[in-house]
């Protein structure tokens, strides 16, 4: 797999070498979150909410600082007060106010393992102890989970300054609907009426967790003249640093953040949890100080992603022409207004030419942890709803699915949800290759059953900084602020020296911390090898075009008589024609011929499309146990241009692993007390090797006019249809359409056996 | 804070007066269950007995036509005792469903079966087996079944300053068949929902001699099943007597509703489950036949 194989037109674009990093990591060198250490660090742990919902009379300290080796104790009074401000980082905005308050609660906790205090000592286990010993006085209140019930009139109310955001009139009374998202065109209604079939359902699921295996970690050093480090593992160290500083209240230019190697984010990473506490126990203590949570806290504290209600009524005429789509759902928030309702309205039927459609999503407060984005957050759950309710029209026409998804099927130029035309999208083109691949026409054996479905991510672009500098020897140096999660450091150094011209291992890359280059926005949104990489090649390109400069200078001819060929200068006019000087020569000569080599490219890069992908499942299921065997998977995608194509297809790998988790096992399961009972991957089941069969890939390219090499995201598609293909998949195997996640053997068992 | 202190005896004397010394003292062997359990603050022993340095703990040993298997024996280590895994695969296939491989290269049956849980994967096999296991103690030692050792979830019947030295599994002969299955959410690392045991005694004309069925997680103490085995006995594994043993599992479960299951699923999966272990024991029992 890691042969270089040379794709037309490209040296190094579409080749598959060794990941820079991967010899640190394989070998256990990377420094990851609880890697780091600062000397006289001090260990720090969290006091968390036994309680789903209390008021907070009363908070002790006394006990915990009087114990010996202990060197602070703060709770949610050592925030300063703070402004409501909304900060958008990645694929969330948040309010400050509310960031500072899910990090150390103030006059009210929200969910069980809401924290409330945290203590710094001398070891770990003294801090522990330390934590215990704080008394907290709680009122406790009653407390709400599901979102039908949060919405109940007589519903506990999490926060009486929240207002349903996207109603016409304001409302005048607090609500835990913290946003109401309307969009659609035509006459639903009518054009239902007039249809030939129409399906109908309600689908539903629980929160579910990105599953990332290193839990959040960070250490913080505040000195007593206000400047501060940082080091800690996350989806982006610049949006550390501004949550941070805001919550905070002091100047970004204050707090330098240092990225250590990130164990996994999936979105889950892009905000912050522990790193104000920890300023503020450093603060106090006047030393280094190191939080970290466990698998228990990342569970109870850490945001997942929405579960959902979701009503669907979708008609189509007798031809399998889609004629109207309704899409009602409710997202969990948590307890914090969350805005992911914005896409999933956004991506629920986006994917097909619908004349009439009304799509509506709630975002609804209740007492469980502040959801966070999720790969492709708010797109898999109404996705699952959606080509659920395609593949049972497909059904009730007698259609192949793949055929009435292509008759249906959004091209360049069709509108999206939003009224924009999409641009170069390659949606019919995956459709076809899943119809061409030898998956689809292939027998099924006894008890099995084939899905298919489809769905897209709009991905993004937006602000990121690069830097390109040479050795004195020619070798290159790539610098950006983009946490690598899923082998950025390849791709950049791919397209760095594609640029250049010359080999891959001649380019080294490096995640610089935030007083060493300039921002970038978070790792998210499927936006690092298109955003990030197009400031890359811009620097290489600058770097070209100054070595042509040198080179031609001494030469002593016009720079449009140097041509770049190979990582060389090429003389083409004057009596030095035929000539030729070769990166390292020019380095070395250039830093006192015009001075180092070097540029920085800081854009916010536009020019971003939607990624589509269609997913084959093949599920056995057995009917006496209710156990469902996923036996075969194909994953087709619309990748632009695959840059290094293993970590494209281990994008699209992982997205489907996860997603079938979703579908077949992994929930949140809260007690009627409003606590968590399965904290911990015993019984939170995401899947495990044994579980998913190989994971087949088909890179489709379309490239995206507007990246150099055609870059579109891949990272967040190939969540969005696993859902429904496995749904579809078991649905056609036993002939009845299950509509709640995840499909555990237990509820299969019970669909099977209505007789009990 | 209060330290732990760690021992590592190398007689079974030495390890008992450690053991009664401090009421809270564990015995450890592979520690996956006992560390887990003092890591999450659920349990802070005042010491820890390490008996993998107690000649005879550790490996599996010919008693006569049996076998005995030292206490600090890793799972993994049944495997490779061809005799054994040749002689009582359904035990070894047990014990070798538990946790993870790295687990396993860890883990023992002993531990399995004095950490006292009702979902413990290798205590059906066992009881099917009908398995003994010898105890030290203050005074001296005994034999009891496998069966008498756990109690209730978390609590087994080894009085203060007792240990588990070996497990024994009687003689095999022509005809037997052993076999173990569980049911669970994931295809590995995972605790059963429902777990069954059976071993079967087959004749020269396929007529059931003798069989014991057990169940694990649906009781809080696995389940030896008699009326089962007594469906079995005298049948020739018709029809008849697969429902008269789906009956008596039925019967047999007293499960409870939890995140790992319902009661009407490990009902039904019990049921499930008992016919297929049947089936799998009696084909290794027609093959020894």
């Amino acid at each position: 797999m890691n042969a270089p194989q040379k794709q037309d037109g490209f040296q190094v674009v579409g080749t598959r070498p060794v990941r820079p990093d991967g010899v640190d990591k394989v070998t256990g060198k990377a420094l990851y979150g609880t890697d780091f250490k600062a000397p006289g660090m001090l260990q720090g742990a969290v006091l968390r909410s036994p309680h789903p919902h209390a008021r907070i009379r009363a908070i002790d300290t006394r006990k915990a600082e009087a114990l010996p080796g202990v060197k602070a104790v703060v709770t949610g009074r050592d925030f300063p007060s703070l402004q409501s401000l909304i900060m958008a980082v990645g694929e969330s905005a948040s309010d400050i106010v509310h960031v500072a308050r899910n990090c150390l609660a103030l006059d009210k906790v929200l969910y069980e393992g809401h924290a409330v205090a945290a203590v710094a000592a001398t070891s770990p286990e003294i801090a522990r102890e330390a934590a215990a010993l704080i008394e907290v006085d709680y009122e406790v209140l009653p407390h709400v989970l599901g979102l039908e019930e949060a919405l109940a009139d007589d519903a506990p109310l999490l926060h009486d300054d929240v207002f349903t955001k996207g109603v016409s009139p304001r409302p005048d009374k607090p609500s835990n609907a913290s946003m109401r998202v309307e969009m659609g065109k035509g006459d639903v209604d009518a054009a239902l009426a007039g249809a030939a079939v129409v399906v109908s359902g309600r689908y539903t699921m629980e929160p579910v967790h990105q599953g990332y295996i290193e839990p959040h970690a960070c250490v913080a050093s505040w000195n007593a003249d206000g400047q501060a480090q940082i080091w800690c593992s996350s989806q982006g160290h610049f949006a550390i640093r501004s949550l941070t500083a805001s919550t905070l209240g002091i100047p970004q230019a204050d707090i330098r953040v240092t990225p250590l190697e990130i164990g996994g984010g999936f979105g889950g990473k892009t905000t912050v949890y522990l790193e104000p506490v920890a300023m503020l126990l450093s603060r106090k203590a006047g030393r280094p100080v190191r939080l970290a949570m466990s698998r228990e806290d990342v569970f109870r504290a850490s945001g997942p992603a929405p579960g959902a209600v979701i009503d669907v009524r979708i008609g189509a005429d007798a031809d399998g022409m889609l004629v109207a789509a309704e899409v009602d759902f409710k997202y969990h928030s948590g307890a914090y207004p969350a805005i992911t309702a914005h896409s999933g309205v956004s991506s629920a039927v986006g994917h097909y030419r619908i004349a009439n459609t009304r799509l509506i999503g709630w975002e609804v407060l209740c007492n469980r942890p502040a959801t966070k984005a999720y790969r492709a957050p708010g797109a898999p759950q109404v996705n699952f709803a959606v080509e659920s309710a395609i593949d049972e029209i497909a059904g009730k026409l007698g259609m192949d699915p793949l055929e009435l998804r292509l008759k249906n099927a959004v091209a360049p130029g069709d509108p999206q949800t939003s009224g924009v035309p999409f641009g170069m999208i390659g949606w019919i083109e995956c459709l076809e290759a899943a119809r061409a691949h030898p998956h689809w026409s292939a027998p099924l054996g006894p008890n099995q059953g084939r899905g298919v479905a489809g769905g897209y991510w709009g991905n993004y672009g937006g602000p990121s900084t690069a830097s390109v500098s040479l050795g004195e020897d020619g070798s290159v140096l790539v610098t950006t602020g983009s946490p690598d999660i899923g082998g950025s450091r390849a791709a950049m150094a791919i397209m760095a020296a594609e640029v250049l011209e010359v080999p891959y291992e001649k380019v080294r890359c490096t995640i610089a911390d935030t007083a060493s280059i300039g921002f970038s926005m978070v790792t998210g949104g499927s936006r690092v090898t298109f955003a990030t990489g197009k400031a890359v090649v811009d620097a290489a390109n600058m770097v070209k075009d100054t070595l042509r400069e040198r080179a031609a200078r001494m030469w002593g001819v016009a720079a449009a008589d140097v041509e770049w060929r190979d990582g060389a200068a090429h003389c083409t006019g004057g009596d030095k024609a035929g000539e030729s000087m070769a990166i390292g020569t020019i380095a070395a000569r250039a830093i006192f011929a015009g001075g180092p080599v070097s540029a920085e490219a800081a854009i916010n890069a536009a020019g971003w499309l939607p990624g589509f992908g269609v997913h084959i499942c093949d599920t056995e299921v057995d009917a006496e146990t209710g156990q469902v065997r996923v036996v075969r998977y194909t994953a087709i995608q619309d990748v632009g241009r695959a840059i290094h194509p293993d970590y494209v297809e281990g994008q699209m790998q992982g997205g489907a692993v996860q997603g079938i988790g979703w579908a077949l096992n992994e929930t949140y399961i809260y007690n009627a007390q409003g606590k968590l009972d399965n904290p911990g991957f015993l019984d939170y089941r995401m899947p495990v090797a044994s579980d998913v069969p190989m994971i087949d890939t088909v890179m489709v390219e379309v490239p995206n006019p507007d990246h150099p090499f055609g870059v579109k995201g891949v990272g967040e598609v190939p969540i969005v249809p696993p859902l429904a293909a496995v749904a579809n998949a078991v649905a056609r195997a036993t002939g009845v359409r299950m509509h709640d996640l995840p499909l555990s053997p237990d509820r299969v068992y019970a669909a099977l056996h209505p007789e009990g | 804070m209060t330290a732990t202190a760690y021992h590592a005896p190398e007689t079974i004397e030495q390890a008992v007066a450690l053991l009664a010394g401090n009421p809270s003292a564990r015995p450890l062997s592979g520690g996956t269950d006992l560390i887990v359990q003092m890591r999450s603050g659920r349990i802070a022993p005042a010491a820890v007995i390490d008996l993998k340095r107690i000649a005879g703990l550790s490996g599996v040993r010919r008693v006569g036509d049996g076998f005995a298997i030292g206490a600090a024996t890793p799972c993994t280590a049944l495997k490779d005792h061809a005799e054994l895994a040749a002689a009582w695969p359904g035990v070894v296939e047990a014990a070798n469903l538990i946790g993870s491989v790295q687990v396993r290269n860890r883990a023992t049956m002993a531990g399995n079966l004095c950490n006292a849980s009702p979902a413990a994967d290798s205590v059906p096999a066992l009881v099917a087996a009908n398995a003994t296991c010898l105890i030290a103690g203050p005074d001296g030692q005994r034999e009891v079944p496998v069966a008498a050792i756990p109690q209730a979830p978390g609590r087994t019947s080894l009085a203060p300053g007792e240990f588990l030295v070996e497990i024994r599994l009687p003689a095999r002969g022509v005809g037997d068949g052993d076999a173990y299955l569980r049911s669970i959410p994931r295809t590995e690392m995972d605790i059963a929902v429902v777990g069954a045991g059976a071993n079967l005694t087959v004749d020269a004309e396929g007529r059931c001699t003798a069989a014991r069925i057990a169940l694990g997680a649906v009781a809080p103490t696995v389940v030896l099943v008699a009326d089962a085995g007594a469906a079995l006995v005298g049948s020739r594994f018709d029809d008849a007597a697969f429902a008269a043993l789906a009956e008596a599992v039925k019967a047999a479960c007293h499960p409870i509703d939890d995140k790992r299951g319902t009661i009407a699923y490990r009902k039904a999966m019990a049921a499930v489950l008992a016919r297929r272990v049947v089936l799998t024991a009696l084909k290794r029992a027609g093959a020894a036949a």
